[in-house]
């Protein structure tokens, strides 16, 4: 019998958003809860997935009991079992941290909040467990369209910010569209498997060669890869903590399992490698989002604006690790969707409790922080070292894998890039660090009397939550031998 | 050779990372409670590390694998001679050093302790990893550790020195770091494995351009710590930390951690036979000769104490190296027994800095007239360091130099004896009129003559450890066979020639 299981992980949060609205019409309070119900049943049911696709192989669910090409079929392999794990997580950890800062930034709309925030999961989600092509884009525009609103309830900027995000996001999504209608016609399948079967014939195909591109162009868009970056850093500056804390670490991520499903799994990977050298043009894209995002995350001064251009820039070493286009650079890239999901989940829960007990994002203003907060900033040291890339951080080893990628694949340049980058990246973060930590002279010339700074900590469900990410992003590094053996190895495409 | 599975190793890095959490959760209130842990667990440290011995001593080697990292290297502990030679070395010192630092830190009533003794802990956790490390990549993660966790130490004075000093000693690091990532890695690509093996795993693997690339960048890379010239500028300018922080780290755990690797890769990644094959040991050797020179002429020329003791440091860190690249028995003993000995001996320098420091706020060579006087004990102390580390006998110094000159001479190369012997002229130069001056000179101004000691806490440390360098010249073996240690480590590098 096939597990309900990968069916019930989004059904069950779209469900539940449409729950939220009456019970939050009766008691505002509901919301939270609820949410977290959802959240954690749809987490329970991605780690059984991920259990029975260990156990027992890809799973095939037929929507309705149509049998494919005709119906929708879900299928769970290793890779998409892995990322539905990670997004479940992620998204549970962010909204057990929501309450007090919704409470705090959006007191009246708690209720709509949360119904989009189940309908955003529930869209990121179904992105990942489909194996439609078609149906992936119903799903893609439901998680964009619930981006736009989160994005817009945000600050000041908001608005335009995510105004801008959604003619860039409609754009992809129009690119993707095409590519799904082009294929459409010129193979009569929708099924990714199928299809899969049907191309290598049509590979000279015009119509095919123009499909391709038009999804490598959407979800570049979506997955905000450099130079198609440019909707990112507002949208997630402006936004309301929490929906920072969920777009920034799944979005990015989601857009490029999208990307490697396609490349590989729909299209063979000797099609883009060999036919067209989309890989190598990926690769040296990825290159330049790796060095722009960690160029212009120095020009900041507002820590959550750094934040989003990082973002850029880790888009970029996924990427680089799709572009190398061998085992070890896909081991490196698909490591990184869990390690960078973990490292970014940390970095933006931390600015938003910053935000939530002082109201300050400028790095300049960040002074004495350590002894207001010292969990939060303790956190924030690490999340930082394992940006760098410090081991036993978990960072450290998707490093350990792209540069094995980039040495086994002789592109120095790429081994320059990756090394290079951590540099700039110990600037970055060392800047913060030495604003938060380090005092100015006069300030302690007293000797050993401290100042009377007394610890204002983050409440404690805005703290949990940050730790459990901290706490991610020791222990998947230290496992991360583990993880690669258990799951990764299989998720990685068979001719590699 | 005989393999024990052995959790000790593990205990030795895991203390001190508890004691380092227990000191951040006591923290500021309870201020001797954190200090108890300090002292705790730096003793409790030191007998699981002596508890080895005897096993390593019969030529046994303690392995503890954690986990797999990836396909073929683990996170793996290994106990060879070499490895417990330098943890002892260590985990003894730190003892010292912490009884040292609460003297230290209370005779200044420095801000933010817990944050400064946290640290300690954690550099020690990290020295440990460093010595016990099975492979390179395992010692690579604590050496980064290490990194990290001094950064904190160095900038410690928040003044605007101190935070140009950690930057600049992060950058020099960290970039280094880097370089050595990519080594190891290229390495990994190369041979599928990165486990330590006396004599050398890389021989035969590879072409002979690749590895003279990958020598000079895991040389360069590990030399930073080393405080290779030209590579060196970060040492003097971090001279600005807290003393203990100069005397352990700066004499012991971190410049020691980077010689430490340089002779893993000298010895135990490349090899004697591979470097006789590429002709790379004479260059390494002119290298660190040329180090030895230019460092103690700058030695010369310094004022402030703590900046000559830290170019002394770079000429003694120099000449390990020379010694290693030297490949002969001789040397290799010499050199892996002076890394033991001068660490005793610049410890008790510093420490001596320190303690003038604390008492008379002086931190320059021209203001020590006649402090003999006041500080006998101290001052005496400095005596037997700096004629220890000249090569005088009977200090630990002399035994170092007699096998590094006779390693000279088994490899037929007397230039490098004639280095040997201008560097320890140069010692005399530098340190000896400090000494003059302090006992016989008549001070400018007036001067306590009468014994007035910086604090017990401090005194007694140093005292102990110039002791120390004295009996260890007498008889090499008294501790725990620290000799035995260095010469067998030797012996089984070049049992593969």
């Amino acid at each position: 019998m096939t597990p309900q299981s990968p069916v019930l992980l989004v059904v069950i949060p779209l469900i539940f958003a449409f729950l939220t609205l009456p019970f939050g019409w009766w008691r505002k309070g509901l919301c939270y809860p609820i949410t977290l119900v959802a959240l954690s049943l749809s987490f329970l049911a991605s780690l059984h997935t991920l259990h029975t696709v260990i156990t027992t192989g890809t799973i095939h669910y037929w929507l309705g009991n149509w049998e494919p090409p005709w119906g929708i079929e879900y299928v769970v392999d290793h890779l998409n079992a892995f990322v539905l794990v990670i997004v479940s997580f992620v998204s549970l950890v962010v909204a057990i941290y929501s309450k007090r800062s919704v409470e705090q930034e959006l007191p009246e709309k708690i209720v709509f909040f949360y119904c989009v925030f189940l309908l955003q999961v529930a869209g990121l989600l179904g992105i990942v467990v489909t194996g439609d092509m078609f149906n992936l884009y119903v799903f893609l525009e439901i998680a964009s369209l619930a981006g736009y609103a989160l994005i817009a309830i945000g600050e000041d900027g908001a608005p335009f910010a995510s105004f801008n995000y959604l003619i860039f996001g409609t754009i992809g999504a129009c690119f993707y569209l095409l590519g799904v209608g082009y294929l459409y016609v010129s193979t009569g399948s929708l099924n990714m498997a199928d299809l899969f079967q049907i191309l290598p014939d049509l590979y000279q195909s015009k119509v095919v060669l123009v499909a391709f591109a038009f999804f490598m162009v959407g979800v570049g868009l979506k997955m905000a890869l450099f130079p198609l970056h440019v909707w990112l850093p507002d949208a997630y500056t402006y936004a309301p903590s929490t929906v920072s804390a969920l777009l920034a670490p799944l979005m990015t991520k989601v857009g490029a399992y999208v990307m490697i499903r396609i490349m590989f799994t729909v299209f063979k990977p000797q099609f883009c490698i060999e036919l067209i050298p989309v890989t190598t043009i990926l690769g040296w894209m990825a290159a330049g989002a790796i060095l722009f995002g960690a160029v212009m995350a120095l020009a900041q001064t507002d820590l959550k604006r750094m934040l989003a251009y990082i973002l850029v820039s880790e888009v970029g070493y996924i990427a680089l690790g799709v572009g190398l286009a061998n085992r070890a650079g896909l081991t490196g890239a698909i490591l990184h969707i869990l390690n960078d999901s973990f490292m970014m989940l940390a970095l933006f829960l931390v600015v938003g409790a910053i935000m939530y007990r002082s109201g300050k994002r400028e790095i300049s203003q960040l002074r004495y922080l350590h002894r207001r907060m010292p969990f939060t900033m303790a956190a924030f040291v690490i999340a930082a070292l394992s940006v760098i890339g410090i081991p036993p951080t978990c960072g450290f080893f998707s490093k350990w894998y792209l540069i094995l990628g980039a040495i086994d694949a002789s592109q120095w340049a790429f081994v320059a890039v990756l090394l290079v980058s951590s540099l700039l990246n110990v600037i970055l973060f060392f800047r913060v660090i030495e604003h938060a930590y380090l005092e100015p002279d006069e300030e302690h010339a007293g000797g050993g009397s401290e100042l009377a700074i007394t610890i204002e900590e983050a409440p404690l469900s805005m703290l949990v939550p940050i730790l459990i990410a901290t706490a991610g992003i020791m222990v998947f590094g230290v496992l991360s031998g583990k993880i690669i053996s258990t799951v990764i190895q299989f998720a990685v495409p068979k001719c590699f | 050779m005989e393999t024990i599975e052995s959790i000790r190793p593990l205990l030795a890095v895991l203390v001190t990372l508890i004691g380092a959490l227990l000191i951040v959760f006591t923290g500021e209130r309870h201020r001797n409670l954190r200090e108890f842990w300090t002292i705790l667990v730096s003793v409790l440290k030191f007998v699981i590390v002596i508890s080895m011995v005897p096993f390593v001593l019969e030529g046994r080697v303690l392995e503890y694998t954690i986990i797999t990292l990836t396909q073929g290297v683990s996170l793996q502990f290994r106990v060879d001679q070499f490895g417990l030679f330098f943890g002892v070395l260590a985990s003894a010192l730190w003892i010292a050093t912490s009884i040292y630092s609460i003297g230290y830190v209370r005779g200044l009533n420095e801000h933010a302790q817990t944050r400064y003794f946290f640290n300690f802990a954690l550099c020690l956790s990290a020295t440990m990893g460093i010595a016990f490390a099975g492979n390179l990549l395992t010692l690579f993660i604590f050496y980064e550790i290490l990194t990290v966790s001094t950064y904190p130490l160095v900038a410690h004075k928040e003044t605007e020195d101190a935070i140009m000093g950690g930057r600049k000693y992060l950058a020099y690091t960290l970039i280094a770091g880097v370089v050595i990532l990519f080594a190891i890695i290229f390495i990994y690509t190369l041979t599928g494995t990165l486990d330590f093996k006396p004599g050398g795993f890389l021989l035969g693997r590879g072409q002979s351009t690749t590895l003279i690339f990958l020598f000079a960048l895991l040389i360069l890379g590990f030399g930073v710590k080393a405080a290779l010239m030209p590579m060196h500028e970060w040492l003097p300018t971090a001279m600005v930390a807290p003393t203990p922080v100069s005397a352990l780290l700066h004499a012991v755990a971190v410049v020691k951690a980077g010689v430490f690797g340089c002779l893993r890769i000298i010895l135990y990644v490349f090899g004697p036979e591979l470097l006789h094959n590429l002709d790379l040991w004479l260059i390494l050797a002119y290298f660190a000769a040329f180090t030895v020179i230019v460092s103690g002429m700058y030695a010369l020329a310094q004022d402030n104490l703590k900046r000559r003791l830290a170019f002394s440091t770079i000429n003694n860190l120099a000449i390990i190296v020379m010694g290693a690249a030297l490949l002969t028995p001789g040397a290799i003993t010499g050199s892996i027994f002076h890394m033991g000995s001068h660490g005793f001996m610049k410890i008790t320098l510093f420490f001596v800095a320190g303690a003038i420091y604390v008492k008379t706020h002086k931190e320059n060579i021209s203001e020590l007239d006649g402090l003999g006087r006041q500080m006998p004990l101290t001052m005496g102390a400095f005596t037997i360091g700096a004629m220890g580390v000249a090569g005088t006998p009977p200090i630990c110094g002399f035994i170092s130099k007699w096998y590094l000159a006779m390693g000279c001479l088994e490899a037929k190369q007397v230039i490098f004896l004639l280095v040997l012997l201008i560097s320890a002229l140069m010692d005399v130069a530098y340190f000896f009129p400090i000494i003059y001056n302090s006992f016989f000179k008549i001070p400018k101004e007036a001067i306590n003559p009468h014994l007035d000691e910086a604090p017990a806490m401090m005194v007694v440390p140093l005292v102990i450890t110039a002791v120390i360098s004295l009996i260890l010249g007498i008889f090499p073996n008294a501790f725990f066979h620290f000799f035995n240690l260095a010469s067998t480590a030797a012996a089984k590098i070049l049992g593969g020639m």
